[in-house]
């Protein structure tokens, strides 16, 4: 019994991982850059919830949407000022600069809101159902709910859609894309959007569940997020829902079986290994270097 | 022998004792009080990290973002070792850097394999991982950390340690197996096309860097007195990383600029701290925009610059 209830806990905080996993996928996918803000695009779509929710005292359903669209907002200006002018510099610059980035959404939203942390308004009652024995409380079934129904949408929108279309050839080989007509630019734009979006999403949704913001709840759930993105093969989209869900199931039987303060580390010690054993990920495609 | 008192190597002899006899006489006679004394010290440690952290970074072409679990190692042993033994700063320091060196060579057989980006998140992950680590060890005093650490480290440590950092950087990089490290930042499938053996070169640049890294660490748990593991998190890592970058990757005289310049700064900023967290990232990005290779780029500071004015004329026949 104990088992499956944590196992369900742990769906929850993998669906959360798999949206913040699934923005860093999509983006290392098209431009090969691994955005170390998008911990703090998470942290900041928590905040613009906050807004939405405390002082437009908006319901459940608008303060995502504020906090999607704010994210999306934020993401595509980063994109513009700190990335594009360096799209053909060396991976070592562009790191940097997105650490850069990263810091500076940090103390910059410290500066503004200050360092303490913020309660997050109730949205949805608190309750449970009880399914053979197992609480799961409406927070938990909110996280698996929302993230299933935005996976869905993302799939759609990939799979079906012009502009997912020419999301995935840009992925395939950027170069080629733009000879084909697609509107590199403005496709890349759409990507970081989306990302940052599900990412406000996560934060939203995080927020809720544990109801205090403070500006620096991005960095760890950002880095482990990008494992399970590399975990589950960067650049798959199945792959960083796969990864997502694995990194929180085994983070919270972590902390049930074995020990608190060694999640963390677990973590990074899963990055070690796959990065040892199949580099590529889980579900992801071997690419051959090119000389 | 007789080649080594050439002229090159006795200007930097001359140069190198003026600037401590300089420095050591204006700390020891009190001039400089001890606010300034402590501000040269975290110079000196800063320029060791910074120039340890440019040869992996800088000169082999790998970013690595754990250096300060490094750090972290050669403060922990070298403190462990004067609290509970009573050693004294030197064994602690060459013990500390011996560890590093040694936990270099562990991380890196997995990690060095690995492509650039990788390897920046394995060791960052790495840094991480020491970090948690020592945090759960209640022995060396868990998330509380270690107090009491005997404030050894003086002018003369410091600047010894930094003297044998650089010459022995500098013989490194000027060497074959110099030139082989530099030859993997160009391009590595190149140099293993011609018969470079990129991990071999790899290691050694990452224990070199992970030895003084520990050293340093070392003077700083004994400047300090009282360590944390939270002192030696990813922040630090990224600080060092900012230093060697804004020096310029790849340049030795850079490193020591940078050090000198973004440890001084701040302390001179010391009004506007609440700013500083936000300028010092938007510096970052600008100079990654505007300026990547930074302040010397992967140039030396010579002394050619002034034989301009001494060389004779010749005249074109």
């Amino acid at each position: 019994m104990e088992f499956s209830q944590q196992l369900i806990n742990g769906l929850a905080l993998g669906s959360v991982y798999a949206l913040l996993a699934l923005g860093y996928t999509m983006v290392y996918g098209i431009i090969n850059l691994i955005n170390f803000a998008h911990g703090e695009i998470y942290m900041i779509g928590a905040f613009a919830g906050f807004f939405a929710a405390t002082t437009l005292g908006l319901s459940l359903v608008p303060t995502l949407l504020v906090a999607m669209i704010i994210a999306a907002l934020v993401g595509v200006i980063i994109e513009k000022i700190a990335y594009k002018p360096l799209r053909n510099s060396p991976r070592i610059t562009l790191l940097i600069t997105a650490i850069g980035v990263s810091l500076l959404l940090q103390n910059g939203m410290a500066l503004i809101v200050g360092r303490d942390p913020k309660p997050f308004p109730d949205l949805i009652s608190a309750g449970a159902i009880n399914i053979g024995g197992i609480q799961i409380s409406s927070k938990t079934l909110l996280m698996l709910g929302v993230s299933a129904v935005i996976v869905l949408l993302l799939q759609f929108i990939v799979y079906k859609t012009k502009v997912g279309k020419a999301m995935r050839a840009a992925s395939y080989d950027i170069e080629a894309a733009s000879l084909m007509g697609i509107n590199v630019n403005n496709t890349i734009s759409l990507t970081f959007a989306i990302g940052s979006a599900l990412a406000g999403v996560a934060g939203v949704l995080v927020a809720i569940s544990y109801p205090s913001i403070t500006p620096y709840i991005g960095t760890i759930p950002g880095l482990k997020a990008f494992v399970a993105a590399v975990l589950g093969g960067i650049g798959s989209i199945p792959g960083a829902l796969l990864g997502g869900l694995l990194m929180g199931v085994i983070e919270t039987l972590t902390k049930a079986y074995i020990s608190t303060k060694l999640s963390d580390a677990i973590a990074f010690a899963v990055l070690i290994v796959i990065l040892l054993i199949k580099p590529s990920g889980l579900l992801g495609k071997k690419s051959n270097e090119k000389v | 022998m007789k080649s080594f008192f050439n002229k090159k190597n006795c200007l930097a002899i001359a140069s190198i004792l003026l600037t401590y006899l300089v420095f050591f006489v204006l700390i020891s006679t009190g001039i400089i009080n001890r606010y300034y004394s402590g501000i040269i010290l975290l110079v000196l440690i800063n320029i060791t990290l910074t120039v340890s952290l440019n040869l992996v970074v800088g000169f082999t072409g790998q970013l690595c973002l754990g250096h300060a679990g490094f750090m972290a190692l050669g403060a922990y042993t070298s403190a462990m070792l004067s609290v509970k033994l009573g050693l004294p700063l030197f064994v602690g320091i060459i013990v500390g850097g011996i560890v590093a060196g040694l936990f270099a060579l562990l991380i890196g057989f997995p990690t060095l394999k690995l492509k650039g980006d990788y390897f920046a998140i394995a060791t960052l992950a790495f840094g991480e991982i020491i970090r948690v680590i020592l945090m759960n060890i209640p022995a060396v005093g868990g998330a509380k950390g270690l107090a009491g650490i005997p404030s050894s480290t003086n002018f003369t440590t410091a600047f010894i340690f930094l003297v044998i950092t650089i010459l022995v950087i500098y013989n490194v990089l000027h060497s074959s197996q110099g030139r082989a490290i530099i030859s993997i930042r160009e391009n590595e499938i190149a140099a293993e096309a011609m018969g470079v053996n990129t991990f071999k070169y790899k290691m050694i640049a990452f224990i070199i860097a992970a030895f003084f890294a520990g050293g340093a660490g070392a003077l700083y748990a004994h400047y300090v007195g009282y360590i944390q593991p939270v002192n030696f998190d990813f922040m630090m890592s990224i600080d060092v990383l900012t230093f060697v970058v804004f020096g310029g990757m790849g340049s030795l005289s850079g490193s020591i600029l940078s050090a000198t310049l973004l440890t001084v700064l701040p302390e001179a900023l010391r009004g506007f701290q609440e700013f500083r967290m936000i300028l010092y990232p938007i510096a970052l990005i600008l100079l990654m925009i505007f300026r990547p290779q930074g302040l010397l780029g992967n140039k030396e500071l010579s002394l050619k610059v002034f034989s301009k004015f001494t060389k004779t004329k010749e005249k074109e026949v």
